[in-house]
């Protein structure tokens, strides 16, 4: 049971994490992003291809250590953030949506169909785990494996919200809030949406490299749409603009989604099972739209930041 | 060389065309990009097909085939049916969910709710659709040769040719009629348009009625080339935002002209590259498209 919880916990926090991406790109800097799940693929498969085994027929496999695989997937996904960014954010906010939209499509039919660079369908196998030694007492291996990722998470978070209070955290605000007089100001719109829309890319590439090492396996279907919907889905619940409004919404989704998860197995018979779970996301799609129109500021609404001194 | 592309990308650019009006619609009258637009489609598509069947387990003789057609006035009628009741699903849509937050002022805030109403229309039709396999058409047709390697069934001709007319009837409408105009008053100025005396609540209303009812035709034309799926609609839903930016926002004639170059593409792909890569098509469309010409084939400058 402990096994268990340490489990969904750590995915939980996985989750977390690309929501804290996401609340950089949409929740500071109004960035709309639907192709999260694209992102977070590519720091997924960057950290796997480094970091596993060779392979007959497959690029990649370099055994490289885990701390590697991480940074690169960073990297890679930010980079290529950057590049869908800087095609689309000189222009209005919905052909970033749409494009990021099929750059995620595009991801997806990459994953599928480029055997030699991603293995295809079958996705990636014996991907390592960290604290391998371990892995014969499941107890001690989930539980340090949580406290890594929550460690990880705590360290994302903690940048963030210094970022977030600098300087360049004020420009970022000031440009979503009222971008014509942050440009009088000599501030460069462009190049601050670059900036935010590449770090938190490769915030989520991190959580997928995370997400990969964490299962050990990683195939094409892990990246659809409904992730790219489960993870706005925690963020406007539980409150774009703020960081901790941001985990706290990964929590409770996934906490929802396990409990149905859980009363469905256990009250429906086999056969009802796909027809049910296609009622869960049901659930969480109404659950997203309502909260948009009834409560949009979420469990935690963004905090005011204005200077002690006025009002 | 083989040409059959040319007939395949015809058919299948039509469907996105009729699909992108909508998208084209809402966009330049409500000034979001609705991610739910795809959904029309399947719901459109499964809903004839149910209706279909009920005329004729009640009307057996209708279900007999009109013509050289492959289908009998009983997927005619159910068609026109779906259209207005998906028509009708669209307005109740934007009545529940885009008009409180359009009077709040958060545009943006709309296409989030729409993503989140496509994933939960695309689950709920997954939870009550039968999950066997379902066509609106089982025939096989006989291709009649048009020229040297270029063959097409009477069904292709006859959804080009519906397609067709749909597209000019609304661009007629649009440019000739009172409600016309009024829409392209609304989506130039709202405010203005308000105090004109135009009935913008009613224009939008017009606006949702006629992009469902458009994406549930090219449903039901989808349903006829292919096997029905659940995930038919969300599947075409890149290639509907890539036909209404190439074709330039707001324009109808350019949704479809957008749509048809979409599916000349997407057809040639498959021809000479492998239909895997066909998904891959529409990215590329839009990102040359906002690279090159971000106001599109006959868009106005925004």
């Amino acid at each position: 049971m402990i096994v268990y919880a340490s489990t969904v916990l750590t995915m939980a926090l996985i989750s977390g994490m690309m929501c804290l991406g996401l609340n950089l790109q949409w929740g500071k800097m109004g960035l709309f992003n639907v192709g999260v799940a694209g992102f977070v693929a590519i720091g997924a498969y960057t950290s796997a291809l480094l970091t596993s085994p060779p392979l007959q027929g497959r690029l990649g496999g370099y055994e490289w250590p885990i701390a590697a695989g991480w940074i690169c997937a960073m990297a890679a996904s930010g980079a290529a953030s950057a590049l869908v960014g800087a095609a689309t954010l000189r222009l209005k906010s919905d052909y970033l949506a749409i494009t990021t939209f099929g750059f995620a499509v595009l991801v997806q039919v990459v994953l599928r169909n480029a055997q030699h660079l991603t293995g295809g369908s079958f996705g990636i196998n014996f991907i390592p785990r960290p604290f391998q030694a371990l892995i014969d007492r499941p107890l001690s291996f989930g539980l340090i494996n949580l406290a890594l990722v929550g460690a990880l998470v705590i360290a994302v978070l903690t940048v963030l919200e210094t970022l977030a209070r600098s300087p360049w955290g004020r420009v970022v605000r000031a440009l979503r809030e009222d971008e014509r007089a942050a440009a009088a100001l000599g501030k460069s719109a462009l190049r601050y949406r670059l900036q935010a829309f590449s770090l938190g890319g490769a915030v989520m590439g991190l959580a997928g490299a995370l997400q990969a090492h964490m299962i050990g396996f990683i195939a094409p279907e892990n990246f659809q749409t409904e992730l790219t919907f489960q993870v706005w889905t925690m963020l406007i619940i539980g409150g774009s603009g703020n960081n901790v409004g941001a985990l706290l919404g990964a929590l409770l989704v996934t906490a929802i989604w396990s409990a149905t998860g859980f009363a469905t197995s256990w009250l429906l018979p086999p056969g009802a099972q796909a027809r049910a779970a296609a009622l869960r996301i049901v659930v969480i799609g109404v659950l997203l739209a309502a909260t948009v129109v009834l409560r949009p500021r979420g469990l935690k609404g963004e905090r005011l930041a204005v200077s002690r001194y006025i009002g | 060389m083989s040409v059959q592309f040319l007939a395949d990308g015809l058919i299948a650019g039509a469907t996105i065309g009729l699909g992108a009006i909508g998208v084209t619609l809402t966009y330049s009258i409500l000034g979001f990009a609705n991610f739910a637009q795809g959904e029309f489609i399947s719901w459109g598509c499964y809903l004839a097909w149910g209706l279909a069947a009920a005329i004729a387990a009640l009307l057996p003789s209708s279900a007999d085939a009109i013509g050289a057609l492959s289908v009998g006035w009983n997927v005619v009628a159910a068609s026109l049916a779906a259209m207005v009741i998906i028509g009708v699903m669209a307005v109740a849509l934007d009545a529940i969910l885009f008009r409180p937050l359009r009077s709040r002022g958060a545009s943006i805030s709309a296409v989030i709710a729409s993503f989140g109403v496509s994933m939960a229309l695309r689950a709920l039709l997954e939870a009550v659709v039968p999950s066997r396999q379902a066509y609106l058409s089982t025939e096989l047709q006989i291709a009649i040769p048009l020229m040297k390697g270029l063959r097409v069934t009477p069904d292709q001709i006859m959804l080009l040719a519906v397609a067709l007319i749909l597209v000019c009837v609304l661009t007629l409408v649009i440019t000739r009629t009172d409600i016309g105009r009024s829409m392209r008053a609304v989506s130039e100025n709202p405010a203005l348009a308000r105090l004109a005396g135009i009935d913008v609540a009613h224009v939008i209303r017009v606006t949702w009625f006629v992009g469902g009812a458009l994406a549930c035709a090219a449903g039901v034309m989808l349903g006829l080339l292919v096997q029905i799926r659940p995930s038919m609609g969300a599947e075409l839903l890149l290639p509907l935002f890539a036909a209404s930016i190439l074709g330039g926002v707001g324009s109808v004639p350019g949704a479809l002209v957008g749509g048809l170059i979409i599916g000349l593409v997407e057809a040639a792909t498959v021809q000479w590259w492998g239909a895997q890569w066909r998904a891959a098509v529409a990215f590329f469309i839009v990102i040359a498209v906002l690279l090159l010409r971000p106001t599109g084939l006959f868009g106005r400058s925004p």
